[in-house]
């Protein structure tokens, strides 16, 4: 990456609006590749920000570019039109036309684009799984099937970026897991950049490569998820519970007699709940800081599988009876949510010898997200 | 003559009151429309005075609007004057007239059906089709009007079924002339005011009243067809 042609197509935001009750003040930039996630909670004006960017909320002040394309430029008077801004949008609520089958439904951004057409009508079809939903109406499919539409829709308008709101929001978790690895083939099939909104943490850094955190109509902070998700300063934000640490791994064995899988990071090696994928994919694995206990030995006779050495890096006090403990696993960041006893029992300090241990139970389908991508993570993350 | 023939007087009003319903009817649509539009989907200065206006029809006694419009539409009056010098134009005492009275009245009804039914299409919609490369114009023709079709139906239907009722405008404003503006509501009232007229009045009203009824069916009918038109079953 790094190219100046992935230079030239990334997307820079920065505009006020005052909407009533919030204030916006939002600056970021986002990657031209791959998922860049606004995460917030609600009302932080998250929405707000894609509707900005697609052109039905007219900032104050600012400057929106994408790519080449300049949206919105208050200084030179600049106001692209919506229907000139190509961007593909996703709706919480899907919004596709009740009187169109999905088949017209899928035409309506396809015909009204023009020039080299990159997503054809039977990729998406195919990508999207939706070819014998072709003649029915939008009120005959289920949640899922038609947020798959709408994505189908939104793909063939030819747009140069994708904006999806909570598109997964409305469906139940079943529906869910069933749409993910639908925007994770998006994701790593195309070099479409797609600004993701969701207050879901576990569906942000599955899917995420960029995280861009707003709180009160601010960007709080914004850069890689694997540095964000692990920075106890969001803790709040994320949740107590919720918060922890992302690690990349490649699948490296499965041991079906167990069924178990072996999955190894640059700072050795998790044992996990069979996973679905071959040896030597791709996978992001989350690890909530409060599945993570910390010891000052090897545990020998203990039910859990995973103990990581590894050396202490920082604690951070929480609010409560709890104590968030960084650890460094051969250059990986791995948080531990403990109680301030523990910690005060075993006198830990940083620069202090520890091993990490995680119950393999720990581990579930939310937590192990599927990646395609063959090129290195670190790389695609500008 | 057998009972149930119509005689070429009662053919004459009922054709009459036809042609004037469908003309009135027919010249409110994109009126309406555009109306509807500005009412509900624009914030332009003086909606209220605009609202008021148009549905004025529907409080004022009809003899009111049909006063108002013999000052306006007159052969003296600022636009009649205008229209009369100008294109040879008459409305008093023409079917012309008939029908712009029957228009005026039945105006405020076919904007209410045709503004519920807008207000009902989801912006959110207008707004996809937008973002799929529809302008303005193309997002409303393709997305807002078919989804508003069931109601702009209804709306038309229910102007057609007032301008055949109409009375109290057309008398006062297009008189009472017959095969021009003797539409079957005035027939009826022409014959109730002669001697004898009551065998005549009640064969009218038998009409006018098989004339409405099969109004009412058909407009629930249509209504009903646009829906699964327009939805799907």
């Amino acid at each position: 990456m790094g190219s100046p042609n992935c230079l030239r197509t990334m997307i820079e935001v920065r505009f006020r609006k005052q909407l009533p009750g919030l204030a916006l003040d939002i600056a970021f930039t986002a990657a031209a590749r791959g998922i860049t996630a606004l995460y917030g909670r609600n009302g932080s004006g998250k929405t707000s920000i894609i509707r900005a960017i697609a052109g039905s909320l007219r900032p104050d002040q600012g400057r929106i570019v994408a790519g080449d394309r300049l949206f919105f430029d208050s200084q030179s008077g600049v106001d692209m039109p919506i229907h000139e801004r190509r961007v593909g949008y996703v709706f919480q609520d899907s919004r596709l036309f009740p009187h169109l089958t999905v088949r017209s439904n899928l035409m309506y951004g396809y015909k009204r684009s023009s020039g080299a057409r990159r997503f054809g009508f039977q990729m998406a079809v195919d990508l999207l799984g939706i070819g014998h939903l072709l003649q029915r109406r939008p009120h005959n499919l289920s949640g899922g099937e038609r947020q798959r539409v709408a994505i189908g829709r939104a793909l063939l308008s030819q747009p140069s970026l994708l904006l999806m709101d909570e598109p997964l929001s409305s469906l139940d978790p079943p529906r869910k897991s069933e749409l993910l690895p639908y925007i994770e083939g998006l994701r790593d099939e195309f070099g479409l950049p797609i600004l993701y909104i969701s207050h879901a943490f576990n569906e942000v850094v599955r899917l995420a490569d960029q995280l861009v955190v707003v709180d009160g109509g601010k960007v709080l902070r914004s850069g890689s998820v694997f540095e964000i998700a692990s920075e106890p300063e969001l803790s709040p934000l994320i949740g107590r519970f919720e918060a922890g640490s992302v690690i990349e791994c490649i699948v490296a064995q499965h041991d079906d007699d167990v069924a178990l899988s072996t999955l190894a990071f640059v700072g050795g090696q998790l044992r996990v709940p069979r996973v679905d994928l071959d040896v030597g994919a791709s996978v992001r694995v989350r690890i909530r800081s409060r599945d993570v206990a910390l010891s000052l030995s090897r545990p020998m006779d203990i039910s859990i599988t995973n103990r990581l050495p590894g050396k202490l890096l920082s604690l951070t006090e929480r609010e409560g009876p709890y104590v968030d403990v960084a650890v460094d696993i051969g250059g990986v960041t791995l948080r531990s949510l403990i109680t301030r006893d523990s910690a005060a029992r075993l006198g830990l300090e940083p620069g202090l010898q520890v091993w990490a241990l995680i119950k393999t139970v720990a581990f579930d389908s939310r937590s192990v997200g599927f990646m395609r991508r063959a090129r290195p993570p670190s790389s695609v993350i500008e | 003559m057998s009972m149930f023939a119509l005689s070429a007087l009662e053919i004459e009003a009922l054709s009459l009151s036809l042609r004037v319903a469908l003309l009135a009817s027919a010249g409110c649509l994109l009126p309406a429309i555009g109306i509807a539009w500005v009412l509900s989907r624009t914030r332009v200065p003086g909606k209220m005075v605009i609202n008021v206006l148009v549905h004025a029809p529907l409080v004022l006694p009809p003899v009111v609007i049909g006063y108002l419009l013999l000052l306006g539409f007159g052969i003296r009056g600022p636009i009649g004057g205008w229209l009369h010098d100008t294109f040879g134009l008459r409305l008093v005492f023409t079917s012309a007239g008939a029908v712009l009275a029957a228009a005026v009245m039945a105006f405020p009804l076919m904007v209410r059906a045709v503004r519920l039914s807008l207000d009902a299409v989801d912006q959110g919609l207008e707004f996809a089709a937008r973002s799929l490369g529809a302008t303005r114009i193309d997002a409303f023709l393709t997305v807002t009007l078919p989804l508003m079709l069931p109601g702009v139906l209804a709306g038309l239907i229910m102007a057609f079924a007032a301008s055949l009722g109409e009375f109290g405008a057309t008398i006062t404003f297009a008189s009472n002339v017959e095969g021009q503006t003797r539409t079957l509501p005035l027939a009826i009232y022409t014959a109730t005011q002669v001697p004898d007229g009551d065998a005549a009045a009640l064969r009218l009203v038998i009409i006018a009243i098989t004339l409405s009824l099969l109004a009412l069916a058909l407009s629930e009918a249509i209504e009903q067809w646009a829906r699964r038109t327009v939805y799907g079953p």
